[in-house]
């Protein structure tokens, strides 16, 4: 029940932050989208991305207003504007519609299929010596892919550091 | 059920803000909703009714833990995605120096 | 000693000498009981990464740059990463790319689960550091652009 009263303000705060026209107001609706987030996380039952996600949401708000500040925003409606509206939502409606018979084949909420993950409930403990179950999962059973979430953590950070670098030296040879 | 058809709405609000919104910070909003509903929709998919979070307790042994995998697989998502969104607010910064607006539609047409 | 040229206000910058060592120290708690209680490597980094951004927006950013500039972040991200590659190399020597290989001791001691602590602490140094570079490299751009 919580939940879903929870669901309903996300919805509303995301409608809030496509629609209004001040880039401010648009970035503190997507903050209350996130922290709704965290407390829907505690809810269910997960507190390591509870603190993962409010930490993250801090920073992500921090850089956005940082970066969009003071810069300004002409709102101009050109031609083909109805047609283009009416067929996006003509295509969401038809994508939620086809999306209710692939739910059903889904499992009932609170009836997990947990054939990979009692393997790890029942032998994590014994087998890594680590109590918590979560942190057993991604630094030794599936160490790998956070090898590779590793990776991809810095190919952005290198990536970023490459777009803002200033312009280089002219008139020296530099290519 | 009903809570994954209004999980799926969410992602859709955020499609609609990518596809139709003219302004690069707006996309970069769309974008960041997308992201939260689909880590919401693993978590949900590994919730047990009744369920305790898995950590191990020393004075009682816990017979009916949630799935720690879908978790596993979110907590390093979600750090993926701010790294995704700092770099695309970068790429918006230097659009805005070269071009001078955040408009783009207007970005097509100039040349240069 | 006290700058009121650079940051904001007084008040601010006292209330912040007092605790910005009080939230690093905290993110070093999370990333070395990530193993007994919720956390680990991730959210610890990240709220070092916070405290340092705690700093540069309160002293401005040449004070900020002084303690870690822009070369030492680089490096020390690089180090981070080095050393996640190194303790999964260690696991050939207990068969497989991976494995687990120091002694595990009994649960819930603090040095009870073999590499997973190494594994927490370097990639608790690698987001912390790196996501500090990502806000260095945005406010250098934007202090440039004024010029």
């Amino acid at each position: 029940m919580e939940l879903h009263i929870l669901l309903i303000f996300m919805i509303f705060a995301a409608i809030v932050a496509i629609e209004v026209n001040d880039l401010l107001s648009s970035v503190v609706a997507v903050g209350a989208v996130g922290f709704a987030l965290c407390v829907a996380f505690l809810i269910l039952k997960a507190p390591d991305l509870a603190i993962t996600q409010l930490v993250v949401e801090i920073l992500c708000l921090i850089i956005l207003i940082r970066a969009t500040i003071k810069r300004d925003l002409p709102l101009v409606i050109e031609g083909r504007w109805v047609f283009n509206t009416f067929v996006t939502i003509i295509f969401i409606v038809v994508f939620l519609f086809l999306s209710y018979f692939v739910f059903k084949e889904l499992p009932a909420f609170g009836q997990p299929i947990m054939r990979v993950a009692n393997l790890y409930l029942n032998e994590g403990v014994l087998k890594t010596g680590s109590v918590n179950l979560v942190t057993s999962v991604i630094l030794d059973f599936r160490a790998y892919d956070t090898l590779g979430e590793a990776t991809v953590l810095f190919a952005s950070i290198i990536g970023l550091m490459a777009v803002l670098r200033s312009p280089g030296r002219k008139g020296k040879g530099k290519v | 059920m009903s809570l994954y058809l209004l999980c799926f709405l969410l992602f859709c609000i955020g499609l609609y803000g990518v596809l139709r919104k003219r302004n690069i910070v707006k996309i970069i909003v769309g974008l960041g909703i997308m992201e939260y509903a689909m880590n919401l929709f693993f978590v949900l998919l590994g919730y047990r009714t009744h369920g305790r979070s898995p950590i191990e307790a020393s004075n009682q042994q816990i017979l009916n833990m949630v799935d720690p995998v879908p978790q596993a697989l979110v907590l390093t998502s979600i750090v993926i995605g701010l790294a995704v969104t700092a770099l695309f607010i970068s790429i918006a910064i230097r659009i805005y120096e070269k071009y001078g607006t955040f408009d783009i539609t207007k970005i097509k047409k100039l040349k240069g | 000693m006290v700058n009121n040229k650079a940051g904001m206000t007084l008040i601010v910058k006292t209330i912040t000498r007092l605790t910005v060592g009080l939230i690093m120290l905290f993110g070093i708690y999370i990333v070395f009981h990530g193993h007994l209680s919720p956390g680990g490597g991730f959210a610890g980094g990240v709220i070092v990464a916070l405290s340092f951004v705690h700093l540069m927006l309160v002293f401005g950013k040449d004070f900020a740059m002084a303690k870690i500039s822009r070369n030492l972040a680089s490096n020390l991200e690089s180090v981070g990463a080095l050393m996640f590659l190194f303790v999964a190399l260690l696991g050939f020597l207990g068969g497989s790319f991976f494995h687990n290989v120091i002694a595990k001791g009994k649960p819930f001691d603090l040095f009870s689960s073999g590499t997973i602590i190494l594994s927490n602490i370097s990639i608790g140094l690698k987001v912390g550091v790196g996501l500090f570079a990502i806000f260095l490299a945005l406010v250098v751009l934007e202090m440039a652009k004024k010029e």
